[in-house]
């Protein structure tokens, strides 16, 4: 019984970690051209960047 | 999916030859400022496709004077660019010189998707809410008792509290919008349903008891917005390909003013008396009488008229036609809001009608459903108090039914098939702007159809190549090439090398024709009389008759050219494909009655009416409409617009003026026709899927509510009945993508026939 005090917490958060994790990525405009990312991977480094 | 998916392919056909390069100062009026001299230019790329496209656009734009930097959104096919600076950096050459034509689009770049944003965030929040209660129940139905259960169901408690606020105000917002006007639809039983049962779990969680409802409350909601987000994201996709097509009408235009300075000034600043400059190419902004100048005029889009009109100073232009030819300076008669353009928006609004009135499936049926559930609860409450008078049973009970018929199956079973639907559509190039299309098509009986433009190209097609000496069709074609002419592009099609002499020296003269000189001879391609200007002898095409087209060697003529408006590629197939379908066909036109009778008779259209105004065109939609007939409306121009909004529905083609394109309901990207009858085919799919999908929720509400109402139903059993409903109602609409594999295989032959140019042969 006293162990769920420590892991229901621990999950909760752990939970809530990947939650905030979504929005920000979302927030900071990574699904806004999925096409895109999925072709800029196979590109190469440009040499002056 | 490869370098080369179906978008690739798609953006082909857009490659419309009416389009024009937006001259640098429309550039600029289009782009915004960020402030510090820095702008911000989003242009569309159609063409735009695969990883090496993205680095060469970026690579060459950097490359620019002053350009700071820009980034290409394959999702949306866009490029945005940021420069410095006051005078607009060459990209549009700089792109059109890598073979990506460019062009502005509808300027709305500023305000992000935020419904979208928002349904997202919704969906996350429910989904962690509803994954952690869920895993918390679990624990509860294997067996968790005493102290340990309420401490879960006090932690359930606490998660759902930002999940109802957060996800669930979406849907409280909805239903008290439409309560407040009383009107009833699909959010109001789930905004009940939601609250009573968070607020009865609560009272139990508080008074020990052991059925707490937090998991069905939450799932609910999840569920729920996710068909809500599937459905936006695909309406959206739709709208952002739409919107990304070039602009038909004019941004701005040049204006001349009295002291000889010239300004370009935004289509909404120009007004009567002023005079305006329209070279070759450009549209029309404003109608004006010309002052200066001769040109042919294309009216297609204005007028359904095929042939373009050649026109010379003093006489009236109308907003929206195309100067082919020459130099215009017009005097404009009539501001922009009282333009032609405007009166076919005022003429749009004031027949919309039909559609105003159309009430969604969904919300017809949860006007009936609503009221039956909430009665049914609340019988059973009665009933329950008469039989036990036990307060808090009866309470629990009346409660029980109204979260097993919360319409969990219901909310998903009309958007999770038009999500399908519109999939289907998208990959065929077929956009869907709106839900309630798909079911309004599906209800037509009778097909209304432009002339120009829709169920023809709008181009002239040379039809008597067959018959004309080969060496004369070249330098025809050479000459053609200059000039940006119907007539010309239609020869200049069919360049290529028969020993003719390389020219020098060419003129075009508006209204007539071009003149060009070779090997000390001069060539004219252009009217009879004024190319054969020596007396008609010999050496005569072998279609000799009057008017016409005519390519002449120092007056004398040695070829004629006959031409007519090709029809669409499976123009012939798609109206009697609608024809099968039950649909009667109908023309409708603003042309003269031989061209539409040569048209009908081809494509095998029984009935058709030419020489229509615009309004005629409504009228005869509305009488049509008051018959009880339901209209599809297909039709590009601007003179069919207001048709297109007294429709019950329409559909546009991507070459169609732009308010045609934003008051039709679907708009199809690729040449063929045979878009009408798939879109209706897949619409009647649909229709029968929802009007199934519909049945499935309401037999398991017949099933489930006897059980809730005898009050056998726990919070498993709760959970259980509605997860397996929403998957049965989910997996029959995915039903639809099953019956495309023999579609696609019948139609593919079909639509990659419509890229190439209108054959060449006969």
């Amino acid at each position: 019984m006293t162990i769920l005090v420590y892991l229901m917490p621990v999950a909760l958060f752990l939970g809530a970690l990947g939650l905030t994790g979504f929005l920000w990525a979302l927030k900071s405009g990574q699904y806004e051209d999925l096409d895109g990312a999925a072709e800029r991977i196979l590109r190469d480094d440009k040499p002056e960047r | 999916m490869s370098c080369c998916a179906p978008s690739a392919e798609l953006a082909l056909d857009l490659t419309s030859t009416t389009s024009v390069l937006p001259s640098s100062q429309e550039i600029r009026l289009a782009s915004r400022s960020l402030g510090d001299n820095l702008w911000q230019t989003d242009l569309s790329v159609p063409t735009v496709h695969c990883a090496a496209c993205i680095q060469a656009i970026e690579t060459a734009l950097g490359r620019l004077d002053r350009v700071e930097g820009a980034r290409v959104n394959l999702s949306t096919k866009r490029v945005a660019i940021r420069w410095r600076g006051d005078s607009v950096p060459p990209f549009v050459a700089a792109l059109g010189r890598l073979g990506f034509q460019a062009h502005l689009f509808e300027a709305d770049a500023d305000k992000k998707d935020k419904t979208l944003a928002e349904l997202i965030r919704a969906v996350a929040v429910a989904g962690f809410a509803a994954g952690n209660i869920m895993l918390l129940s679990v624990s509860v139905w294997s067996g968790a008792e005493g102290a340990t259960r309420d401490l879960f169901h006090w932690v359930s408690a606490l998660i759902a509290i930002p999940a109802l606020a957060f996800a669930g105000g979406i849907f409280f917002r909805s239903a008290w919008n439409a309560l407040r006007h009383g009107r009833m639809n699909m959010d109001v039983p789930i905004a009940v349903g939601v609250s009573l049962a968070y607020a009865m779990s609560l009272y139990e969680t508080i008074n020990h008891g052991d059925h707490a409802y937090f998991d069905a409350s939450v799932s609910l909601l999840f569920f729920l917005l996710i068909g809500r987000t599937l459905d936006h994201v695909m309406r959206e996709r739709a709208r952002t390909a739409v919107k990304g097509l070039s602009r038909l009408a004019a941004r701005g235009a040049m204006v001349l003013r009295g002291d000889g300075a010239r300004d370009y000034l935004p289509v909404g600043e120009i007004e009567p008396g002023m005079h305006l400059l329209v070279v070759a190419g450009e549209r029309i902004p404003v109608d004006g009488r010309i002052i200066r100048g001769a040109s042919d005029l294309d009216r297609s889009l204005v007028s359904g008229e095929s042939t373009p009109k050649t026109v010379a100073s003093g006489e009236q232009v109308q907003a929206g036609t195309l100067n082919l030819t020459g130099p215009l300076t017009i005097e404009a008669t009539a501001a922009a809001k009282d333009s032609f353009l405007a009166e076919m928006v005022r003429l749009m609004e004031a027949a919309e009608g039909g559609r105003a009135h159309y009430r969604r499936i969904a919300d017809r049926v949860s006007a009936l459903y609503a009221p039956v559930v909430h009665l049914t609860a609340f019988v059973t409450f009665l009933g329950w108090m008469a039989a036990t008078g036990d307060w808090h049973r009866a309470v629990t009970i009346a409660i029980a039914v109204l979260i097993i018929t919360c319409p969990c199956a219901l909310g998903l079973a009309v958007p999770i098939v038009q999500v399908v639907a519109a999939r289907r559509l998208f990959e065929a190039g077929v956009m869907v702007k709106d839900g309630s299309a798909i079911e309004r098509l599906a209800a037509i009986d009778i097909a209304v159809f432009d002339k120009t433009g829709t169920l023809t190209l709008g181009q002239p097609r040379l039809v008597n190549a067959s018959s004309i000496d080969p060496a004369m069709l070249a330098i025809a074609a050479d000459i053609a090439a200059h000039s940006r002419h119907p007539f010309s592009k239609a020869i200049a099609q069919f360049a290529g090398f028969a020993g003719q002499p390389k020219l020098d020296d060419v003129s075009e003269h508006p209204g007539l024709g071009i003149e060009a000189t070779a090997a000390g001879n001069i060539w004219r391609l252009g009217r009879r009389g004024w190319a054969g200007w020596k007396a008609r002898t010999g050496g005569e095409g072998r279609y000799g008759g009057f008017g016409g087209t005519v390519l002449s060697k120092n007056g004398r003529i040695v070829a004629s050219f006959t031409f007519e408006d090709a029809t669409r590629s499976d123009a012939r197939a798609a109206v009697g494909q609608l024809k099968d379908a039950g649909v009667s066909v109908e023309m409708l036109s603003g042309d003269i009655a031989s061209a539409c009778g040569v048209v009908a008779r081809t494509l095998d259209i029984e009935k058709f009416v030419p020489a229509l105004l615009p309004s005629g065109k409504v009228e005869r939609i509305e009488a049509l409409a008051r018959a009880g007939h339901k209209v599809l409306m297909v039709g590009d121009g601007l003179n069919d617009t207001p048709a297109l909004g007294a429709a019950h529905i329409s559909i546009a083609p991507a070459t169609a003026a732009d308010i045609g394109r934003n008051a039709a309901d679907f708009v199809f990207l690729r040449e063929s026709l045979s878009a009408v009858p798939l879109a209706l085919d897949v619409s009647r799919k649909a229709g029968r899927l929802i009007r199934q999908n519909i049945a499935i929720a309401i037999i398991y509400n017949a099933v489930a509510v006897p059980i809730a109402i005898f009050g056998n139903v726990t919070p498993l059993i709760a959970a259980v009945a509605m997860s397996a409903s929403s998957l049965l109602v989910i997996g029959n609409g995915l039903r639809l993508q099953g019956f495309r594999l023999a579609e696609l295989t019948r139609a593919s032959s079909a639509t990659h026939s419509g890229i190439h140019p209108p054959a060449r042969s006969s």
